[in-house]
């Protein structure tokens, strides 16, 4: 049995032993945020979202945009607001995050959504591999096309991958299982 | 005994220490730094993250590449550098520090400012001398300096931003972390950090006990228990462990500055045991001062603010630097204090840092 | 006794690749390990698998990495002859004799 499946197990008999915490930001209270888009804005294209929620000193976000998008002001503990009007979905922001908190969802298309997205992790994959899509409280979701996968100076390490999803997850899917990790 | 004189001796290169050094240097004093570790930079040496604040801060920059930043710039400004040496004690000729090959040396100086950080706190139950048990801070070493795993399956204890950051460093290391466990009811660190580590698929098991660890010669199973009502009940779990990270919280080190003789107070908020210290970082002995988690256990920024400041408040003390630039330059370190202990995360340390200076104008 | 062998991360998301120095050889209670440059003892012990540093007077309990900074005394190796040496804070010496279980 393994470790996760014996952990199961111990569910039948404790209510929940993982907590619900932070944990995550799940849908609800990410809603509020004022660096998240709106539905409907989410549904003309690209646009990035920003997923901090609680106010600790930080702000590399502001000067990340070169459209200017992003304000945070001071006390450098505000959430960040995004003006989505502005923002165009480029992900240039995405790198800048220190707590990797900023994704980019393109919502617009009929037969998919897309999302680009932060990660640290090896393997890295490659374009047009498939992935699991993994959510914010690390459950898969489905599996994915990797389309794109960015690595620059500029991203400092951070990979920048680009992976197409089933209609409807692109606001679920927040990081991914390369190849040969977890069983989709 | 061989001696050392300079105008202001930095104990400890770590970011309050390096920024100190960097701003007394810069604003003309002669600066000695030490540090009883081979490399400078203190804890951001193991830091593969990137960090928060702002750009003064070096916000976006990875710990490790800041700890070389700051290290850079401090010997631009003219600083020594004196590596593998420590603090012994403060005695009536001066402060005696040791080196690497156990040489003391006198060193007089006339302003000192003590940045040595905090240790860390460890928490006893059955089986925690087990090889594979360890702290935080002993993780980071090995696998980010060292590179060298720790653990197959390990399992980090305390769910503040140590610990999150640890789960996060070990699964770039390769390690699988089975979970983090935490005591009370609600994971203590930023959202966004657990943010990371739970989209990794990392439980965190909040409201649980360690009640022991197992093993032959090395940790391999640990058991939890839990009576809070979301267990149903009082509830065990065991749980296979080849590592146990005990990332339980830190205290500010005072052995220099009780030895010193300056004041300290206690904070539960702060870390523990706490110089009292004034706006500009003096400690109730003339002439010396205090930065950094040595001053209350916070964040590298705010070690980083404090250092310049103590620096700043050192070489003005000795004439360097007008007084006009001084107080613009103190203005502006203390905004963006006030700014870093802002918001509902830092309220606590702000107001435990205002009565530790309120104290010191008694 | 001691548990697997260790490993050494070989690659790494933001360290990158281990980079190369080159390698000596220490010798643990008579076994020569391969140690690199400028490591601590303890590093090149836990990437041999060598997790029991030393074993405590009383008890005969198996002690090692705790602290790593040279605070806790659980890692004290005898190197060369000399006892009460910290693995965590010493490094490593091309022909180095380290015994692990005899010390404190």
């Amino acid at each position: 049995m393994s470790l996760k499946e014996s952990m199961i197990r111990g569910r039948l008999r404790c209510r929940s032993i993982v907590s619900g915490g932070i944990s995550a930001l799940d849908h609800g209270r990410l809603a509020t945020c004022p660096g998240i888009p709106t539905e409907a804005r989410l549904q003309e294209g690209p646009v990035a979202v920003i997923e901090c929620a609680e106010e600790i000193p930080c702000n590399p976000c502001e000067m990340a945009c070169a459209r200017g998008a992003i304000r945070v002001g001071h006390p450098i503990t505000n959430l960040p607001v995004l003006d989505t009007l502005l923002c165009i979905g480029c992900g240039e922001c995405i790198a800048d995050c220190p707590g990797l908190a900023i994704f980019v969802v393109d919502a617009s298309q009929d037969a998919r959504d897309v999302v680009t997205l932060p990660y640290e992790m090896l393997p890295v994959p490659c374009p047009k591999d498939v992935v699991a899509l993994v959510d914010r409280r690390g459950e898969i979701v489905g599996s994915g096309r990797v389309t794109h996968v960015r690595s620059s100076t500029k991203t400092d390490r951070t990979a920048i991958i680009t992976v197409t999803v089933r209609k409807g997850l692109g606001m679920s899917v927040r990081s991914i299982d390369p190849p040969g990790q977890r069983c989709a | 005994m061989r001696q050392l004189v300079t105008e202001v001796l930095v104990i400890g290169a770590g970011p309050a220490g390096l920024s100190a050094a960097r701003s007394a240097a810069g604003q003309g004093a002669d600066v000695v730094l030490a540090d009883s570790n081979r490399l400078s930079g203190g804890q951001l040496l193991k830091q593969t993250h990137k960090f928060f604040g702002s750009t003064r801060h070096g916000a976006g920059m990875r710990g490790m590449d800041l700890a070389r930043k700051l290290t850079t710039e401090s010997e631009r400004e003219g600083v020594r550098l004196l590596l593998g040496v420590s603090a012994v004690g403060r005695f009536a000729e001066g402060v005696v520090l040791k080196d690497g090959q156990d040489r003391l040396v006198l060193a007089k100086a006339q302003r000192y400012v003590i940045a040595v950080g905090a240790s860390e706190r460890g928490i006893a139950f059955p089986g925690w001398t087990l090889p594979g048990v360890m702290t935080a801070g002993a993780a980071q070493t090995f696998v980010n300096l060292h590179r060298v795993s720790i653990g197959d399956h390990v399992l980090v204890v305390g769910s503040g931003n140590v610990g999150l950051l640890l789960a996060y460093h070990l699964r770039q290391a390769g390690s699988d972390v089975v979970g983090i466990a935490e005591a009370r009811r609600e994971i203590t660190g930023w959202a966004v950090h657990a943010s990371k580590i739970r989209r990794l698929g990392i439980p965190v098991f909040t409201g649980v006990a360690i009640e022991g660890a197992r093993g032959q010669d090395r940790v391999s199973e640990v058991t939890f228990r839990s009576s809070h009502r979301r267990w149903g009940g009082t509830c065990r779990l065991n749980v296979p462990a080849d590592a146990v990270c005990l990332a339980v919280g830190l205290s500010p080190r005072t052995q220099l500055l009780q030895q010193i003789g300056c004041e300290l107070a206690f904070s539960a908020v702060l870390g523990g045991t706490v110089p009292v210290h004034d706006r500009c970082m003096q400690t109730t002995l003339p002439g010396w001062y205090v930065a950094g988690d040595a001053a209350g256990v916070e964040e590298a920024t705010v070690a980083m603010e404090e250092g310049q400041l103590a620096g700043l408040s050192a070489a003005h003390g000795l004439g360097y630097g007008s007084s006009r630039s001084y107080e613009r330059k103190k203005a502006e370190i203390l905004v963006s204090l006030d700014e870093l202990r802002a918001g509902p995360l830092g309220g606590d340390r702000k107001a435990a840092k205002e009565e530790l200076c309120l104290s010191r104008s008694r | 006794m001691d548990s697997p062998v260790g490993r050494r991360i070989l690659q790494h998301p933001i360290l990158g690749s281990l980079p190369e120095v080159p390698v000596c050889h220490i010798a643990v209670d008579g076994k020569w390990i391969p140690a690199r440059e400028g490591e601590p003892i303890l590093a090149a012990l836990l990437a041999a698998g060598v997790i029991v540093v030393r074993t405590t007077g009383r008890y005969g309990a198996p002690r090692g990495l705790f602290c790593g900074i040279g605070h806790c005394s659980d890692c004290l190796v005898t190197v060369d002859g000399q006892r009460n040496v910290p693995a965590c804070g010493t490094l490593v010496r091309n022909g180095m004799r380290v015994e692990t279980l005899r010390s404190a």
